[in-house]
């Protein structure tokens, strides 16, 4: 069972990378790196993380919020 | 000498995929689980994808790397939210609740899947219907595309009849035979080959011009393109996108059906880590190369496709023309999955229950094959007509199918939801969607905000609202989606 306070901070993961998936802090910016937007290089990175993440959660909280009787 | 080899490269592709067809064929079981769900067997791969190669059709080659070119590649960013985690997330959410309910009761369609819990037949044939009106001019989009596709290849030696004809018949025979095992098969070898090219293009076209910094040299006069945003990508526009087709894509039947036939749990864990990093890896460089073109001087017409024009300029006719085979398999490898679904969304959830519940394993296996027929030919004779209204419900469909997310996922969470809820949340937010799409003093946006969007929220509202006014029907069975076993 996963502890409560883990359970929130999945939650939280979870909303965390789906509204940072878009570099909206780099709205407008033009600037590249190595011949790639900016923005790009940051979606490729948060995409990366996000596969990180989904890994850990599914071997630390697999079945959460699904398993069980609520 | 080009049309010879772009010809050759697709029959070849044809017989290859027909061969694998019959080798599922030999192995399968005449029963409609095994036909429509190769009795949950899938591996980590082939679920992997088969669902990928499901998801993506020509968009990924021709209108997507098109949009990158005239408006500039923060569409990456748009299939990144939507497929890459929003999609990954409802993969969690829905799609791994769905495998065990799916498995503990062996349901086979998400209709069958509600209809049970809500005690309602109408309810599953409700779900059914809506699915196929929206499904059934989808794939006559696709047919479309292939038969306009094969024309244009051919210089109109294949009329576009006989191109969509030759489609039609082909998936015909090969859905027929091959049921899922088979497209499932094919389409781990399609999604592999699609990545496979993509990446070849990228850095046949990349050691051509002297790399990424040189290939956006040619973008730099205009900084507005390369930029973050601009009038077409505003924040309401990029959120509007991948949120209702993310959502989407999860009640798409090709899609939701794939929800059923993980082999284990081991099996969705993996899938759902790969997601974000297969995403990025095919649309990074397929809408890159998009853009790009336009730096490097390719000059494309408004309605041109571009990524053919960029690939004729750098790289051999061959190469050109196995990318372009790439394209009509991802069509193919699309419509084939969704003749399947849709058939067996009548057989399992209209035919059944309301005709003949007391069909057999046998019978029913065998309705399903007719189904197909039946529908690929429908959708066959509907594309040589192309009705505007059927284009317009083809066009609108990821929006279509969106509105029923919310109400499903409600009910698989919350112990409350009531049959009139899901209802009320299913039909209002339908009708207010319809309405958007063909009431022309309806706007499709409000503020920006696309009306797929402001349907979701009335289904959400509905289903959550009605609910709470109204008791369980008789015959509701809330424990089918509570009482799990671990």
């Amino acid at each position: 069972m996963v502890p409560t306070a883990e359970r929130y901070l999945w939650g939280a993961v979870f909303v965390l990378l789906i509204v940072f998936a878009v570099p909206w802090f780099l709205w407008g910016s033009s600037r590249l790196v190595a011949g790639l937007p900016v923005w790009l290089w940051w979606h490729i990175g948060w995409m990366a993380l996000a596969s990180l993440a989904f890994w850990l959660f599914s071997r630390r909280a697999w079945g959460l919020w699904i398993e069980g009787t609520p | 000498m080009s049309l010879g080899i772009q010809l050759g490269i697709i029959v070849g592709y044809l017989v290859l995929a027909l061969l694998i067809g019959v080798a599922a064929y030999r192995i399968t079981d005449r029963t409609a689980e095994d036909y429509y769900l190769a009795s949950r067997t899938f591996g980590t791969v082939v679920l992997l994808f088969t669902t990928f190669a499901t998801l993506l059709s020509a968009f990924t080659f021709f209108a997507g790397p098109n949009t990158a070119y005239w408006e500039g590649p923060e569409w990456i960013l748009v299939m990144g939210v939507m497929d890459g985690v929003l999609f990954a997330v409802l993969w969690y959410l829905v799609g791994y609740k769905q495998w065990l309910i799916g498995r503990e009761h062996g349901y086979l369609t998400l209709g069958e899947m509600l209809g049970d819990r809500f005690g309602s037949p109408r309810l599953r044939a409700l779900v059914a219907g809506i699915s196929l009106f929206w499904l059934f001019p989808y794939i006559m989009l696709q047919q479309m595309g292939a038969g306009t596709a094969l024309a244009a290849l051919t210089d109109g030696a294949m009329p576009y009849w006989a191109g969509a004809g030759l489609i039609t018949l082909f998936m015909i025979i090969y859905v027929v035979l091959a049921g899922m095992r088979g497209i499932a098969w094919t389409d781990t070898l399609q999604g592999a080959f699609m990545l496979g090219m993509v990446w070849l293009a990228l850095i046949w076209i990349m050691l051509s011009v002297g790399g990424p910094s040189a290939a956006s040299a040619g973008l730099t006069a205009d900084p507005e393109f390369l930029a973050l945003g601009d009038d077409y990508y505003t924040p309401a526009f990029i959120i509007t996108q991948a949120v209702s087709i993310a959502f989407g894509v999860a009640m798409f039947p090709q899609v939701n059906q794939r929800f059923f036939v993980a082999r284990s749990k081991t099996v969705l864990k993996r899938t759902f880590a790969l997601w974000p990093i297969l995403v990025v890896a095919l649309f990074v460089p397929a809408f890159m190369l998009g853009a790009w073109a336009r730096g490097l001087g390719i000059e494309a017409e408004p309605g041109a496709n571009v990524l053919p024009l960029l690939l004729a300029e750098y790289t051999p006719v061959w190469f050109a023309a196995l990318v372009i085979a790439g394209a009509v398999a991802a069509m193919m490898s699309s419509s084939d999955s969704m003749l399947l679904s849709g058939s067996s969304y009548f057989t399992r959830d209209i035919y059944r229950p309301f005709f003949n519940p007391a069909a057999s394993e046998r019978r029913e296996d065998l309705l399903g094959r007719v189904g197909v027929v039946v529908f690929a030919t429908g959708a066959f004779l509907a594309s040589l007509l192309q009705p505007a209204s059927l284009l317009e419900v083809g066009a609108t469909a990821f929006g279509g199918f969106a509105q029923l997310a919310l109400p499903v996922m409600i009910a698989l969470y919350w112990t409350r939801t009531t049959r009139a809820g899901i209802t009320a949340g299913i039909v209002g937010s339908q009708l207010f969607y319809l309405a958007s799409v063909f009431l022309p003093f309806l706007p499709m946006a409000y503020a920006g905000w696309g009306s797929a969007l402001v349907g979701m929220a009335l289904g959400l509202v509905l289903t959550i609202g009605i609910s709470w006014v109204t008791s369980p029907a008789a015959g509701e069975q809330r424990a089918i989606y509570f009482d799990l076993a671990d």
